[in-house]
Order: C-alpha cells, then sequence, then structure tokens
C-alpha cells in the first residue's frame, strides 16, 4: 500500500512536470496549429538563465538568484519566442509541417549555440537550502523539491487560466484560436494577438526550465528529454485546452509511474504511447475537444 | 555481383521498360521517348554511369564504403519522398523501421557467425543462458529476407490504420511516428538481454560476404546499387499509376477524396507502408555496410535528419530524394571532419533555408526557371507569358 502511495506521489510528480512543460505548448499549439519543435530549447534557455543567474550574483544569493530566475526566465524564452515568430513562424502560416521542420532547424542551431557558450558538459544549479530534503506524508517519503515543482505547475496552470479565462487578451487569443478569420472580421488585430500568445507561450517554456533545473544537471540536451512527452499530453489533451492538458498530463504521469511500477521503465513508455494511440482510436480531438461544425 | 551489373545495365539501356519490337522509330521511342522525357533520361544514364563505372573504379575502398552508406540513405529517403512528398504524410519516425529491418538483419547474421546451435557473442556477455525465442526463427535466411520487409511494412499498416482510420493527421500524425521512434529506442536500450542496449548489434559477415575483404566489399556496393535501381523503379511507377494521382489528389484534398467514393485510410496506409518495407530494406543494407546497428542511428534526431536530406532534393521527386540523401550526407562528412560543431549550424540553417524558402528542393529548380523565366527575358519582344504555376506537378517522375 505505502509502495502504491509512494508510486502515485511519482506519478503526481511526473505529471506536474510534464504539465510545466506541456502548458506552453497548449497555448502556442492550440492557438495557431504550429508545433513548435524550438519549445524544448526554450525550456533549456530558461535553466541556463538559472545557471547565468546564480553565477552573476554569487554564492551567497542562491535562494533570491532562483526566485529571481522565475520572471528573467519568462522574460527570456518570451522573448525568443517571440523573436522566432515574427521572423519565421508569421511567414510559415498555414503550412504547419513546415513549420514544425523549421522550428526543428532552430532548435539545432540553439542547441549547438548552448554547446558552444555553456559547453558541452551539463553545469550544476544549486538549489536553495529551503528545497534540500523532504517529509513524510501518509507514509510517503516526498522531497520538498517534487513539492516545489508541483506547486510551481499549480501556479503557472492557475496563472494562464486567469489569463485566458478573465482578462481581454485571453478573450481575444480564445476568438482567435476558436474561429481566425471571424476573429479579424470583428477587429481583432490577430497578428498582435499571435505574437503575445508566442511570448506567453514560451515564456512558460522558460519557467518549466527553472524548475527543471531542481531535477538534475542542465545540459544542451534538456529540452529534447522532455518536448516528446509534452506533445503527447498536447495531443492527448486537446488543441489549446487548459482543462484538457492538465487532465492529460495527471494521467500520463500516474499511468507512466504505475505500469513502470508494474513492469519496467522501457517497456513502460511503450505501453503508454500504445495507450495514447487506442485513445485517439475515440477521441480523436483528445479528451477536451473544441465543439466544431468543421471536418474532423 | 555479375547478376547486379547486369539488372541496371538492362534498365540503363530502356528506362521505360518492356521489351518492344524492334522496327521503325522504335529507338527514338524506347530511348528517347518524347521531348520531355530528354533531360531526366541523359541525367539517369549519366548518373548510373558514374555509379556504375567510375565510382568503383575511381574511389578508394574507405570512400566507396561512403558512397555505398549514402545510397541506403537514398532508400530510405525514396520511401520519405512517397509518404511525405507525394502523401503529405511527414513521417519523422523512419528510423524505426530502418531498425527493424536492422535488427532483423543484425540478428540474423549474429546467428549465421555463430554457427548452429550456438548464441551470438553479446550474449554470453549479458550471461543470458539459452538463447531468447524470439532469436529463433531468424537462424533461417529466407525467414529473415521476408521479414526484413514484412516487418517493418506490417507494423505500418497496422498503426496506419488506427491513426488513419480516426483522421488524425497533419502535425498530430508526424508527432505520433517521432514518439513511436522514440518508444522504440527506449525499449531497445532497455532490452539489453535480447538486443544488446546501447551497444547494438555488430556483423562481420554478410550471406558469406567477407566485410573486411575489399572485393566483396565492392560485390555489396552493387548489391546496393541493384536495391536503390528497384526501390526508386517501384516508387517511380506507383507515382506514375492511377495510385499515385489518388495519392496526391487524398494530400491536397482528403475530405473530397472521400466523398469521391474512395478510402482514403487505404490510400494512406499503402504509401505510409511502402515508405516503411523501403526503410526496413535500406536499414538491413545498412547493417553489413557499417557492420553495426544502435540505437544511436535509430532515435529521433538521426530519424528527423532522414525527411531533410528529402527536402533538399525536393519532396515530391524521386530522384531528387535520392540526390538530395546522396548531398546532404556527402556535405556532413565533410563538414563534420573539417569542423564539428559547424556541421550542427550548417544543418539547422539547412532545415530553415531549404523548408521555408524553397519548399521544392532542387528538384524544383528547373520548375522555378520555368515559370520564371519571362522575368529575365521581358525585355525580348516576344516574351513568352508565364507557364501556368502548380506546385503540385513540380519535379515530376524521374
Amino acid at each position: 500500500m505505502e509502495q502504491l502511495l509512494s508510486q502515485i506521489f511519482v506519478g503526481l510528480s511526473i505529471g506536474s512536470i510534464l504539465l510545466l512543460v506541456a502548458l506552453g505548448l497548449t497555448f502556442t499549439f492550440g492557438q495557431m496549429g504550429v508545433i513548435n519543435m524550438a519549445h524544448g530549447e526554450f525550456i533549456m534557455a530558461g535553466a541556463y538563465t538559472t545557471y547565468v543567474l546564480q553565477q552573476a550574483l554569487g554564492d551567497g544569493a542562491t535562494a533570491t538568484a532562483f526566485l529571481l530566475a522565475i520572471p528573467v526566465a519568462l522574460v527570456v524564452a518570451g522573448t525568443m519566442g517571440l523573436l522566432l515568430e515574427v521572423l519565421l513562424i508569421k511567414r510559415l502560416y498555414g503550412r504547419p509541417l513546415d513549420t514544425l521542420l523549421v522550428t526543428w532547424g532552430v532548435a539545432l542551431i540553439l542547441q549547438q549555440a548552448a554547446r558552444d557558450i555553456f559547453g558541452a558538459q551539463n553545469v550544476e544549479v544549486k538549489s536553495p537550502g529551503w528545497l534540500d530534503g523532504g517529509t513524510t506524508l501518509i507514509g510517503v517519503d516526498v522531497a520538498y523539491n517534487r513539492l516545489f515543482i508541483m506547486a510551481l505547475a499549480v501556479a503557472a496552470t492557475a496563472g494562464a487560466w486567469y489569463v485566458v479565462s478573465k482578462l481581454k487578451q485571453g478573450r481575444r487569443m480564445r476568438a482567435v484560436m476558436q474561429n481566425r478569420q471571424l476573429a479579424a472580421a470583428s477587429g481583432v488585430k490577430t497578428a498582435s494577438v499571435d505574437r503575445r500568445t508566442f511570448f506567453l507561450g514560451s515564456g512558460l517554456a522558460g519557467v518549466a526550465g527553472v524548475a527543471l533545473t531542481q531535477l538534475g544537471s542542465v545540459g544542451p540536451t534538456l529540452g529534447t528529454n522532455y518536448i516528446i512527452d509534452a506533445f503527447l499530453v498536447v495531443v492527448a489533451g486537446g488543441l489549446g485546452k487548459l482543462r484538457g492538458a492538465v487532465i492529460a498530463a495527471v494521467v500520463l504521469g500516474l499511468c507512466n509511474s504505475l505500469i513502470e511500477y508494474w513492469t519496467e521503465a522501457s517497456l513502460a513508455k511503450v505501453i503508454v504511447f500504445a495507450l495514447i494511440v487506442a485513445f485517439l482510436q475515440f477521441r480523436p480531438q483528445g479528451i477536451v475537444a473544441q465543439e466544431t461544425r468543421g471536418l474532423a | 555481383m555479375n547478376t547486379s551489373t547486369d539488372t541496371t545495365g538492362a534498365a540503363k539501356a530502356a528506362p521505360a521498360g518492356g521489351t518492344g519490337t524492334p522496327g521503325p522509330g522504335w529507338f527514338k521511342r524506347r530511348v528517347i521517348g518524347t521531348k520531355a522525357d530528354v533531360v531526366p533520361r541523359i541525367t539517369f544514364a549519366v548518373v548510373a554511369f558514374l555509379l556504375i563505372v567510375v565510382a568503383p573504379g575511381m574511389l578508394t575502398a574507405f570512400r566507396l564504403d561512403l558512397l555505398a552508406k549514402y545510397l541506403v540513405f537514398a532508400i530510405v529517403a525514396v520511401g520519405i519522398a512517397l509518404a511525405w512528398g507525394r502523401g503529405g504524410m511527414l513521417v519523422l519516425g523512419q528510423g524505426l523501421f530502418f531498425g527493424l529491418g536492422g535488427y532483423v538483419m543484425a540478428m540474423h547474421l549474429q546467428l549465421a557467425d555463430a554457427g548452429p546451435g550456438e548464441k551470438p557473442m553479446f550474449m554470453s556477455l549479458t550471461g543470458a543462458s539459452d538463447l531468447p525465442g524470439l532469436w529463433e526463427p531468424f537462424r533461417s535466411p529466407v525467414f529473415t529476407l521476408v521479414m526484413v520487409v514484412a516487418l517493418p511494412m506490417a507494423v505500418a499498416t497496422l498503426l496506419g490504420l488506427l491513426v488513419f482510420r480516426s483522421r488524425v493527421r497533419g502535425p498530430y500524425f508526424a508527432i505520433l511516428t517521432q514518439a513511436l521512434a522514440a518508444a522504440f529506442v527506449i525499449l531497445l536500450v532497455g532490452q539489453q538481454d535480447l538486443t544488446g542496449g546501447t551497444n547494438g548489434l555488430t556483423v562481420s559477415t554478410f550471406f558469406g560476404l567477407d566485410l573486411a575483404k575489399n572485393s566483396d566489399k565492392l560485390t555489396l556496393y552493387f548489391i546496393v546499387l541493384a536495391v536503390l535501381l528497384v526501390v526508386f523503379l517501384i516508387a517511380r511507377q506507383m507515382v506514375k499509376s492511377r495510385y499515385g494521382q489518388l495519392l496526391v489528389a487524398v494530400r491536397d484534398g482528403e475530405d473530397r477524396v472521400r466523398f469521391l467514393g474512395y478510402s482514403p485510410t487505404t490510400v494512406k496506409v499503402v504509401a505510409f507502408a511502402t515508405a516503411a518495407g523501403m526503410a526496413g530494406v535500406a536499414g538491413a543494407l545498412f547493417v553489413p555496410i557499417v557492420g553495426i546497428i544502435s540505437p544511436t542511428s535509430l532515435g529521433i534526431v538521426p530519424s528527423i535528419e532522414m525527411v531533410i536530406w528529402v527536402a533538399v532534393g525536393g519532396r515530391v521527386s524521386m530522384a531528387g530524394a535520392i540526390a538530395g540523401a546522396l548531398l546532404v550526407n556527402f556535405a556532413k562528412t565533410e563538414l563534420s571532419e573539417a569542423m564539428p560543431s559547424g556541421w550542427l549550424y550548417a544543418q539547422g540553417l539547412l532545415f530553415i533555408l531549404v523548408v521555408a524558402f524553397a519548399p521544392r528542393g532542387l528538384a524544383g529548380v528547373g520548375d522555378w526557371w520555368r515559370e520564371n523565366r519571362d522575368r529575365f527575358d521581358r525585355f525580348r519582344p516576344g516574351a513568352r507569358t508565364a507557364a501556368p504555376a502548380s506546385g503540385a506537378a513540380a519535379g515530376e517522375g524521374a
């Protein structure tokens, strides 16, 4: 029983990481139907931002640097996303498959740039003192850094939800997402909405990068390791739907950890993939589908 | 070796296939063809001459080995051009099918090396007591050769039926194939006792050929060349047939094709499975040429690299795909020898520039020229009017 509870905790922890990583994707993918393969490199940029801040502020301010890294990474990754949108993605409107390949090229360049700037070796980001160690909750060992990531995932989701459903900006985003032409005809500046969406989505990737520094060292391929899982979350969750992404991330996290517990790590990945394909048989649009009268 | 040169030679003389009765106009009709055929056929003859006669004579054994590897990659590229260029299915997981073919072949070759009743070398290191049941059937060379094609095609058919039937397409399909390749690699690494893990499987002989001997390597080169020719002709016939038109129609308007009473699922599955079979064959030939197959050459990154070969060559053209695979891999070898980090930047730029700004690739250069010719000679009296722009017809056939 305790073993099962601890696996469930691990599953929730994986789920929260998946959610953080996939949150930004649901915006960019959902809004523009564009798969941004460089999303993983924005995560990497967020992680390296944390590293740079720690180096710049010195040993005495590890915790300050870490907390400061969250907003700074949001801006750094967001700006990179904005540039990508303005320079390339905008020009490829209506060519989603080509966009995928082009952003992959951007990802390759960013990775190699990171390798040239920070070295091929992974770098260590120090944890703030208050994230070391852990506690025991109903018989399960709980590490503080895992709890922190869960809290960050919840906070980021809440923030994203607030922006999307409460602010004027969010209303415009939803309008463009649901019907771009009608939104444009109603006076929404779709190009500007696209830019802001991309800034927000990419910025969230940066925040995810800050969180990932607590789970291991930071290297140029950090983002690539998470990107496929993040895409699967978005595909299973449904386009541009926060609710879908949350459910999909948690379910995938739990599936991963429980199947791993019953079988083993490498089989678990394959089984989870098979489950997703099977699930798409019943709901090709994902868990939460956008109502539409168009052809599927 | 003789047989392989013979087939390629015969096909060079009569690229259109078939043995027409020699008579008046036969040479012109069969060999030269219509005016539009002249340039492709001359190109084909020149390339065939270069690959069959010049390359084996001029290149060192090391370079010829590299060329054989590029030709193997060209086989994968033809499949991708069929599925992606013609069918609109961006296949980002060809590493999976390449790997299936490769591992099937490597398993047989390892068993053949070990001799009857023996286990492959690596299993004594991992400490397996018996030969796993999964390996047993691959003692048979016939079964192996069948599975090299059949296994990737079966997997692709199954996945295609499930995925296309529920109308998963576009980027969703691309992501699923990519995830599949990723899962396959994780499985290969994880099941170390069965697959050799990250080390992969190494081979030293290929159906009686000694892979260390230069003369046997030459034989292998001609085998690869012959297979590439067969694959190219199959793809070309598919593209030129009614099926090929249907495939393009599904790419450009899947719903319209469905409303006309066809099943887009079947059309797409055939192309996807053919591409998978070609990748499987390529994987099987990759093993003896390189001497090893391991998860490193199959993952997400190698799989997506295969797509850029086709993009550079021209995604709708089978010949363009071959040219792209040869060119990009040649550039990769040269550039990464000169400066390792430079190649990664160059590759990234290649993705961006080719896909975003020259989506028709090398094979589209001719069409681009025909469409834009009047821009250059508009000052001449009686300048021709612009040819009708048609992206779908770019780089037809050879």
